[in-house]
């Protein structure tokens, strides 16, 4: 900070005005946030003005059975919905990384479809099929949220596909013909050479489909029952009709959550590599 | 790409196997449900549930009158100025991480990847509670007019009346304001990518050559990041363009885009098949964007 070397023209980071704006903007990122956790342990009901330290909010969070039973939901939802996009997206890539065959362009044009196409219109969509398919609402939990499940599915293996695309344009793919050459199977080749290699960026596939299951609320707000509440259509109603700390605690928890499934991540794949996937 | 492409008829059992999984689900849980929507959206209510596809246009006509047709074009102007927005505040934030040091540079990425990662409804939570009456936006800004009000004594006029605070949630500021919060990551990562890769030098020699910062940032740093600009414009003003959750929450009566009224027609009007015209006139025109993007793009490609 306090460096005395005078700033070279092209350090624009060392300027002033500069790292005024880069703080401006983090203040402007992080200071909501910063602010509902601050008070998530505030002894008040009303959310302005300190009146000391409490952890009733969160044990108020903890025993409402409808908040905690979204949250599950939830989390059921995206493990399953992480675990197929991973299987669809990783076989969607390797083929075409690996296959020449007709319709291509058409098919991959489709599979990026789900990633334009507004949340709204996909919601919208599901909502029409679901009801016209007649699906099943009244099955036994957990195959009840399987609807929530699919269309988080739709949305989420086209990312993984793109992760894991971009890794395969790396793979040499002379080490899989030379563990085809040395009596590896098909399978064998996949399963030791191909995934190996792969591995970093299934992990970022995964954790991408985790956070983008975790963080839909318009799709699953379309496909939801009353029996099927996530958390995010929890906190939607709850902030569109009762705003309560309970919602400042809740969400604390989930932004810790996020952020310790983002440090994983740091660990697994270093920063930089973090930044690339994006 | 490493290695030449395999032929799907010479690798039959594979290609099986690779292959059907994505196009099964492709095609059963994307293709199926939009088609259904694209068929509603020339039908039309024949009974409380039932939908009575006679491939009539009226829905499309409905959805060209004024009062849908201005919820369209204010949505474009929100969503513009959102990007526009996030433009000015983001480029700065993309060239100070492309130009600090090593050691920082990963750090300022996840500060700003961090946001990106938290759950949209959270947020979106987070910023209304700071923006409400008795939020501390208010509270800064009751702070501010107390300032120019004890001024005013200063030099010997009246001080202002008392600070009332005042209602900035529930309008169109607030929802742009939203829009700008939510999705100013997704301007500074492509704006970063594009200034990354950009050659220094050639800054050096616009400011050794004499031209000043001002002008070497307007004839060599964006021109130069244009396709970063190109494509972070297209990353912010999709998304903003369908926006739901913050009109939504944070919007007044006369704030709602089109989004809400597509909810409206599923929800509270049960009008399925003006909604599902209404929600393809919505892709169509995300279409649109993209086509004229990759136009764009061919057309730099040629001049080259």
């Amino acid at each position: 900070m306090f460096n005395r070397t005078a700033i070279a023209p092209l350090e624009y980071t060392r300027k002033l005005w500069m790292r005024s704006w880069v703080g401006l903007t983090m203040l402007f990122l992080y200071a909501p946030l910063i602010v509902l956790m601050i008070f998530s342990f505030n002894d008040s009901k009303r959310n302005v003005v300190w009146k000391g330290f409490t952890l009733k909010y969160y044990e108020k969070a903890l025993n409402n059975d409808s908040l905690v039973e979204a949250m599950v939901n939830s989390l059921t939802i995206a493990f399953f919905a992480t675990i197929i996009s991973l299987i669809i997206g990783t076989l969607a890539a390797v083929m075409l990384w690996r296959f020449r065959f007709p319709f291509k362009g058409l098919v991959e044009g489709t599979m990026s479809l789900p990633i334009i196409v507004p949340e709204i219109c996909l919601g919208v969509a599901f909502l029409i099929f679901f009801a016209k398919v007649d699906w099943p609402t009244d099955l036994p939990w957990p195959l009840n949220l399987s609807a929530i499940t699919i269309a988080h599915i739709t949305f989420c293996f086209p990312f993984v596909a793109m992760v894991v695309r971009a890794r395969l344009a790396s793979f040499n793919k002379e080490e899989e013909e030379a563990a085809k050459d040395l009596g590896a199977t098909e399978w064998q080749a996949f399963r030791d050479v191909l995934l190996p290699h792969l591995k970093p960026s299934l992990v970022a596939g995964a954790l991408l489909a985790f956070t983008l299951s975790l963080d839909d609320f318009v799709i699953t707000f379309f496909t939801s029952g009353p029996d099927t509440i996530t958390f995010p259509v929890k906190v939607y109603s709850m902030v569109r009709f009762s705003v309560t700390p309970e919602v400042n605690a809740a969400s604390t928890i989930l932004i810790i959550l996020t952020v310790a499934l983002t440090f994983i991540a740091l660990k697994y794949q270093g920063v930089k590599g973090i930044s690339d996937a994006h | 790409m490493s290695g030449p492409l395999q032929d799907w008829k010479s690798q039959r059992k594979p290609f099986a196997a690779i292959a059907s999984a994505p196009v099964f689900w492709l095609a059963l849980f994307f293709i199926a449900p939009m088609t259904i929507v694209w068929l509603y959206s020339f039908g039309q209510n024949a009974g409380p549930a039932d939908i009575d596809i006679s491939g009539t246009l009226d829905n499309y006509k409905r959805a060209t009158e004024w009062l849908y047709l201005s919820i369209f074009l204010k949505s474009l102007a929100v969503a513009a100025l959102t990007t526009l927005i996030c433009l000015i505040i983001g480029f700065p934030v993309a060239m100070a991480i492309t130009f600090a040091a090593p050691k920082w540079r990963p750090w300022l990425l996840l500060g700003i990847m961090l946001p990106f990662w938290t759950n949209l409804l959270i947020r979106t939570y987070a910023l209304m509670a700071l923006m409400g009456t008795n939020g501390y936006m208010n509270k800064g800004l009751g702070g501010l007019w107390e300032g120019a009000s004890w001024l005013r004594t200063l030099v010997g006029m009246q001080p202002l009346e008392a600070w009332t605070p005042v209602q900035l949630l529930y309008n169109n500021f607030a929802v742009v304001l939203g829009l700008v919060y939510v999705h100013l990551p997704f301007m500074v990562l492509p704006l970063y990518s594009a200034l990354d890769r950009l050659d220094k030098s050639l800054i050096e020699a616009s400011l050794d050559l004499g031209a000043g910062h001002f002008k070497t940032f307007m004839q060599v740093v964006v021109p130069l990041a244009a396709p970063g600009i190109v494509a972070g414009v297209m990353i912010t003003l999709i998304p903003a363009l369908g926006a739901y959750l913050t009109p939504d929450l944070m919007g007044g009566t006369d704030s709602q885009m089109i989004a809400n009224v597509i909810e409206r027609q599923f929800k509270r009007a049960n009008d399925w098949p003006f909604g599902a015209a209404l929600s393809f006139l919505l892709i169509y025109a995300m279409f649109i964007l993209i086509a004229l993007q990759s136009m764009r793009s061919n057309k730099v490609k040629e001049a080259r």
